[in-house]
């Protein structure tokens, strides 16, 4: 399986990190971590440039984050139409890890405040297509 | 004394709808370029030809636009840094002229966006993000440069009107360039007024998809001489880039890769921010231009709300930006776009900018970004 059936539109299937959507199917959002030297990685890449090892390990984005940046978008791209308005935000987490994707729609574009507190969680749409998003942390 | 110049730089008008082809484009920019300069055609060494292929039909446009242009059987080949394309053009020829391969090089840019919907448009440019990990929610660039704005008003207290006082600037300018798409004075109500497109960004926040093309030609020291009475010196010119995820940016504030090829292209030209007669920065966005005032150093960080509320970056301000209208007035054909802001500067300094002329304006800037801060370009100039 690869990133087919990743978020709204999925431009490409193919790559060596698909093992992310193996997970996000079990209801878990993972890092890559190069056991070599040590540098984690969100987009999780599959090899380490640092050291050049391609040997990496997975593991999960726990814990609260905190809401960096974020904007309502009210204008959707082609593809996207139907899921306008939806808010983009950055979130920080725990090991300098930070994270783009969507805020959930159960939070209120009046509670969204900077700094605030998130989690990181995997979302089945509606659609049968699969994702993940901020909740309140 | 540095030994590459501009000897020449055109644009043609930049329109929501051209109705021509791109050769067509190209060569009203190129006959600009040549207009007064004692060469022709086939004293061009090898030409560069600059877009972003995302919104192109012709494939392989280098091989079009030197057929039309009569630039056979010289070299000829295609760059891309999506909407800083031509400046990085303007890097290769400088590269080919400096080497001592060519002596004279033209840098052609174009973009014809009205072959796209608006929304296609905009899919394409979720596109130059990265398209496993952050295009799949959405992700366009408004929507990222929205969110630098976000940060840096939640940080340093900047707000809408600040963003659309940069507009009212541009779209003062922008009335009398002949070349602009938006000729009209927008006031700050227009401004505030108009539709939401992307939290803090409005319609008139943002720059508008164009067609055009732009043409600058390079040449050896001692050649530009013998083509032009006032060549204009490239003195600085970097490139430098950030991620392509907006997950991997560590300061969400300012474009990291326009402060990087800001402090490099000072250091190469030995001169300082306060030095700048006249600059050009990408103002792709309302928000991007307040950007470039910190990442160039003509305000600190945090304070250049300052500067256009003061009205620093008018003519007769401290720092003139974007008195040709900038891409907010101009309109934004991405592979155009670079060199349309290298002619600006080099009318300039040439003493020929009659809209907008900065007096004795010897020194000028080029800030050109490509995507939503991938790629920073600063360029330069000098008389």
């Amino acid at each position: 399986m690869g990133f087919e059936n990743f978020g709204t539109v999925s431009f490409t299937t193919e790559a060596k990190a698909a093992e992310f959507i193996t997970y996000l199917e079990q209801g878990k959002v993972m890092a890559t971590r190069c056991p070599k030297c040590g540098v984690s990685y969100f987009p999780p890449k599959a090899d380490c440039p640092s050291c050049l090892s391609g040997e990496v390990e997975w593991f999960e984005v726990k814990g609260k984050g905190k809401l960096a940046t974020y904007t309502i978008v009210n204008y959707g791209p082609s593809g996207f139409e139907n899921d306008a308005p939806y808010i983009l935000a950055l979130g920080e987490f725990e090991g300098g890890i930070q994270i783009m994707s969507r805020l959930s729609k159960d939070i209120a574009p009046s509670d969204i405040k900077a700094g605030m507190s998130l989690v990181v969680s995997s979302l089945k749409r509606p659609d049968g297509r699969i994702s993940y998003e901020f909740k309140k942390g | 004394m540095a030994d590459v110049a501009i000897v020449g730089a055109g644009q043609s008008v930049f329109s929501r709808d051209c109705g021509v082809s791109i050769r067509e484009l190209a060569f009203d920019a190129f006959k600009e370029a040549l207009e007064g300069l004692d060469i022709t055609t086939s004293d061009i060494d090898a030409s560069i030809i600059c877009s972003a292929p995302e919104y192109d039909k012709q494939r392989s446009p280098a091989g079009l636009i030197s057929e039309y242009l009569e630039l056979t059987p010289k070299p000829s080949f295609y760059v891309e840094t999506v909407c800083s394309s031509s400046s990085t053009g303007l890097r290769v020829a400088w590269s080919l002229v400096k080497s001592g391969l060519h002596k004279v090089v033209a840098v052609i840019g174009f973009q014809k966006m009205s072959e796209l919907s608006s929304r296609d448009a905009a899919e394409r440019m979720g596109r130059g993000a990265d398209i496993i990990w952050e295009s799949p929610f959405g992700l366009t660039m408004p929507a990222g440069y929205a969110m630098y704005a976000r940060a840096h008003m939640d940080k340093y207290g900047t707000t809408e009107e600040h963003l659309a006082k940069v507009r009212v600037k541009n779209s003062h300018y922008g009335a009398t360039n002949p070349k602009a798409n938006y000729r009209k004075e927008l006031s700050l109500e227009d401004i505030l007024n108009s539709d939401m497109i992307t939290t803090p960004l409005k319609k008139f926040d943002c720059c508008a998809n164009a067609d055009g093309a732009s043409c600058v030609i390079v040449a050896r020291g001692d050649v530009a001489k013998g083509i032009t009475n006032i060549p204009i010196w490239v003195v600085g010119l970097v490139a430098a880039t950030d991620t392509m995820t907006m997950a991997g940016r560590k300061q969400l504030t300012g474009l990291q890769c326009a402060q990087e090829a800001a402090k490099q292209a000072y250091k190469m030209a030995g001169v300082k921010p306060q030095d700048i007669d006249v600059a050009e920065v990408h103002d792709c966005f309302t928000v991007s231009e307040i950007l470039a005032y910190e990442d160039l150093g003509f305000a600190k960080p945090g304070e250049g709300a300052g500067l256009i509320e003061d009205k620093e970056t008018y003519v007769d301000g401290k720092i003139p930006v974007n008195v040709d209208g900038g891409l907010l007035s101009k309109g934004h054909p991405i592979g155009a776009t670079g060199g349309s802001q290298i002619r600006t500067i080099v009318r300039q300094l040439r003493g020929q900018a009659t809209e907008s002329q900065v007096k004795g304006a010897e020194i000028g800037l080029v800030h050109n970004i490509g995507g939503i801060g991938q790629y920073g370009n600063v360029t330069i100039l000098r008389r």
